[in-house]
């Protein structure tokens, strides 16, 4: 385990979260996106909002947290990524302020009109950003960014099989994750009906997710077989593990069994994306850049690990703190023996 | 793409270039490669590579200046926009937090309202910095490979760090806001403790990486001119550092305060004058009072600053092209020909300032070669804006505090009040001036004597396109937020994105 692994590591990590926490965030925005009309879609639209809201911050700054470590501690496999991928990065951070600023403003705009554009514009974001995401995995995945700034083609780059499979894949697991959080969530606030429709939308998630995996197989092979090899050789007890994870969870969310569904759903995506990273080892950009040599100074490396093990230390609590507030009921102002704000005036309309 | 003119004719042709047009990259920068025009002889029976097959390579050059206006106004423009909110995700949780204390100390209902009224716009007015500062993040890399490429290891770091701080910021705003009603008074008020923290720890991080592109510290350089011996922990502390965070944390007090008071001075204005408007007004207000005179003295000690670790940024922000004793100071006017005309002068007012002495020596533009001077005018006429604004902010803060310390109540005239209204953009004005007048001052350098921002900028083909989109995208926002920071200022109560609609 040498230091640049284990700055690569970290930062893999926080992927991981990403692709868990903010991944389920997206999920949500998307069976926002796939509810129906205003009155039918409003108790999924609802749950949604009130299972991502105080939460939805905190979980997209995985982002750039993996940003940031990359930049510092690989700045020049880094540089030719985003220089080369940019077109769909720039359009997933379009992507993320749309759906943000949307997700944000949406609850201060009154009129039902309003309401429904920051809800499109919320919901259709939480489709497109996974998707330009999974494109840009698959552009490094398939090889196809040289580490030379701007040396790859800055359209087949990520207008490609691989990246298409990449895409969809993320936009299915988000939608399946989201799914398996919002049943156990319903469940706990005693929405019954909803737990059960949230329940058919995780198993025909999972089922299409299968298949499309199934059909992925074929397009690596073809497309990218540097991956491919590693995936079918090194990588294949995590893929394997990754299978076995997610039929076990499709077998509990059949016995309505969420809690445990959602940990072995959480389990078969960190499987499927620590086999990428199996399969690629030990090339940063296949398929001559080597995480070694793509690794900056040995201090810098260092200084990263220290910030990293303290950041740990201050994030991990912080977070449960904030997710066990979460659980928590609200109390009436006078519970705490509060002053209670006399009403506002109202302004001129 | 510029291609410089170079052809030669080499026998023995690597093996990958099979026909016409093809091409062999080489090099680290971009698209710098050679690429085969055109086949002279060969061998009848065997490929290129074989000896004895000519052809002619042309040299191509990536050069990304190409690009350079439309990276620079994306960046402009990205930042300029985060920065505004950055300012409320730096003082607004102290303003917020201290309303709630005084407001559960003097058991004041319109207090903690007041607070709980602030909470939310924190939160819309949180959400709207952090999605434009992902959209940074991303062009950090996207516009400025060159930089990150070279220097990343050095000045990344304290991005590093300031994500940790803006997670934990993100954390517990979502807990403030979220525990409004779940936690006691006394607990809510220590669990917003880290946001408060948070928000400065993270405002100095990205300051000291901005710092650093001004003074670069904190490594050596070798022959090649690369980067060795990284030394990320004292890069974050070069010379420009304290007095940049310091300039930037006291000017994100005084863009909230004054911004605040400023919704509150209209409300005044349209007469109404309930005891939420008179302290919504009072708070922010006395705050913003209290910093103005600090930052004004914070600024000579920044000029200073400059003035010893870059000179040109200086003699740009004075338009002074000829190395001066006793130089005057120069309020307006413009730079024409290498001579500033139809300015105002104090004279020796530049030389006290500076050396604290009449008859110190300035250097002037003349000591800098032409093409590493920054372009004279954009940054004299932002840091004169600055500095004009900021002592009109001074005159408000010193009524204010002389009719206050005189008769413990606010000035009674409407004109005050219109003083105050305007006072919030004005601030926001002052402070773009500030970071024009830095950022345009460091120009043609990103990182001061070593790496030009041309050399910087990615080569990649699009950026005008991607520049287009960036102009779209942050016109909607702008449009949306001022809409809906609109309907929190007109008094509807609406509710923040962390938290929980009650079913109506």
């Amino acid at each position: 385990m040498t230091l640049a692994y284990a700055v690569l590591g970290a930062a893999f990590a926080g992927l991981i979260a990403y692709a868990l926490f903010g991944g389920a965030d997206f999920g949500g925005g998307i069976w926002d996106l796939l509810a129906g009309d205003t009155e039918r879609g409003r108790a999924v639209r609802e749950r949604v909002e009130r299972s991502i809201g105080p939460v939805w911050e905190a979980n997209h700054v995985w982002l750039i947290f993996v940003l940031v470590v990359l930049w510092t501690g690989f700045s020049g496999g880094f540089a030719a990524a985003v220089t080369t991928l940019y077109i769909p990065l720039t359009l997933a951070a379009f992507g993320i302020i749309a759906r943000g600023a949307a997700f944000a403003y949406r609850k201060s705009v009154g009129t039902l009109q309003m309401r429904r554009f920051f809800g499109a514009a919320f919901a259709l974001s939480s489709l497109l950003t996974p998707f330009f995401f999974g494109a840009v995995v698959g552009g490094v995945a398939s090889g196809r960014v040289p580490p030379r700034i701007a040396g790859g083609d800055v359209v087949t780059s990520w207008a490609n099989p691989t990246s298409l499979l990449g895409g969809t894949l993320a936009v299915l697991v988000c939608a399946y994750l989201a799914a398996v959080f919002l049943c156990g969530d319903a469940r706990r606030d005693g929405e019954d009906e909803l737990a059960e429709a949230f329940r058919r939308r995780a198993l025909a998630t999972a089922v299409v997710t299968g298949v499309v995996g199934l059909a992925g197989i074929a397009v690596l092979r073809a497309d990218a077989p540097v991956l491919f090899d590693g995936l079918t050789g090194r990588g294949l007890p995590v893929v394997l593990l990754s299978v076995v994870a997610g039929l076990t969870a499709l077998g509990l969310l059949l016995a309505r069994r969420y809690i445990a569904a959602r940990l072995t759903s959480a389990l078969a995506v960190t499987a499927i994306l620590v086999g990428w990273a199996v399969g690629q080892y030990p090339y940063l950009l296949l398929p001559s850049l080597t995480v070694e040599q793509a690794a900056t100074g040995r201090s810098t490396l260092l200084a990263l690990l220290v910030a990293l093990c303290v950041g740990t230390v201050i994030l991990v609590p912080s977070l449960l703190f904030l997710y066990t507030l979460f659980q928590r009921p609200p109390y009436p102002p006078e519970h705490f023996g509060r002053p209670t704000a006399s009403a506002r005036p109202a302004g001129p309309e | 793409m510029e291609y410089a003119a170079f052809l030669a004719t080499y026998s023995a042709l690597p093996a990958c270039l099979t026909k016409q047009g093809d091409r062999l990259l080489l090099g680290i920068y971009g698209q710098t490669g050679l690429i085969f025009t055109s086949v002279g002889t060969c061998p009848a029976d065997g490929g290129l590579a074989r000896e004895g097959c000519e052809g002619v390579l042309e040299l191509v050059v990536a050069d990304g200046a190409g690009n350079l206006p439309y990276a620079r106004h994306q960046m402009a423009l990205t930042l300029g926009w985060h920065i505004i909110f950055a300012c409320f995700g730096i003082a607004f949780p102290a303003i917020v937090v201290f309303t709630e204390w005084l407001g559960h100390r003097k058991d004041d209902a319109a207090l903690t309202g007041l607070a709980h009224t602030w909470a939310k716009a924190m939160g819309v007015l949180f959400a709207a910095g952090a999605v434009s500062g992902t959209l940074l993040s991303f062009e950090m890399g996207i516009l400025w490979p060159g930089l990150m490429d070279r220097f990343g290891a050095v000045f990344g770091f304290p991005f590093v760090l300031e994500g940790f701080a803006f997670f934990v910021e993100a954390i517990f705003v979502g807990v403030y806001l979220f525990g409004w009603n779940r936690l006691s008074p006394r607990a809510h008020m220590l669990s917003s403790l880290p946001m408060v923290v948070a928000g400065i720890a993270g405002a100095f991080f990205v300051v000291s990486a901005n710092a650093w592109m001004n003074n670069p510290t904190g490594f050596r350089l070798d022959a090649e001119g690369d980067v060795v011996d990284a030394k990320p922990w004292a890069a974050m502390f070069g010379p420009s550092t304290w007095p940049q965070f310091t300039h930037m944390w006291l000017a994100a007090f005084m863009v909230t305060g004054f911004l605040i008071a400023s919704v509150y001075g209209v409300g005044m204005l349209r007469g109404r004058r309930d005891r939420h408007h008179r302290m919504g007004l009072l708070i922010p207000l006395t705050v913003a009072a209290i910093m103005t005179p600090v930052q004004i003295g914070v600024g000579d000690w920044i000029a200073n600053t400059v003035a010893d670790n870059q000179p040109a940024k200086l003699a740009a922000m004075e338009g002074q092209y000829k190395t001066t004793a006793g130089a005057d100071l120069s309020l307006g006017g413009l730079y024409v020909d290498d001579e500033l005309r139809y300015s105002l002068e104090i004279p020796h007012g530049l030389s006290l300032l500076i050396h604290h002495d009449p008859d110190g020596v300035v250097p002037g533009l003349q000591e800098v070669p032409a093409d590493q001077r920054p372009p004279v005018n954009v940054v004299h006429i932002a840091y004169n804006a600055m500095v004009a604004i900021g002592t009109a902010l001074l005159g408000l803060a010193a009524w204010f505090g002389l009719v206050w310390w005189r008769r413990r109540r606010l000035p009674r005239t409407a004109w005050f009040l219109r003083a105050v209204a305007v006072s919030g953009a004005a601030a926001v004005a002052a402070m773009e001036a500030g970071w024009v007048t830095t950022e345009v001052g460091r120009q043609p350098w990103i990182v001061y004597g070593l790496m030009r921002t041309k050399e910087a900028v990615s080569p990649a083909g699009g950026l005008a396109w991607g520049l287009a989109a960036v102009i779209v995208v942050y016109s909607l926002l702008s449009f949306f937020t001022v809409v809906v920071l609109r309907r929190m200022a007109l008094g509807r109560d609406t509710l923040a994105p962390q938290e929980e609609e009650v079913p109506r």
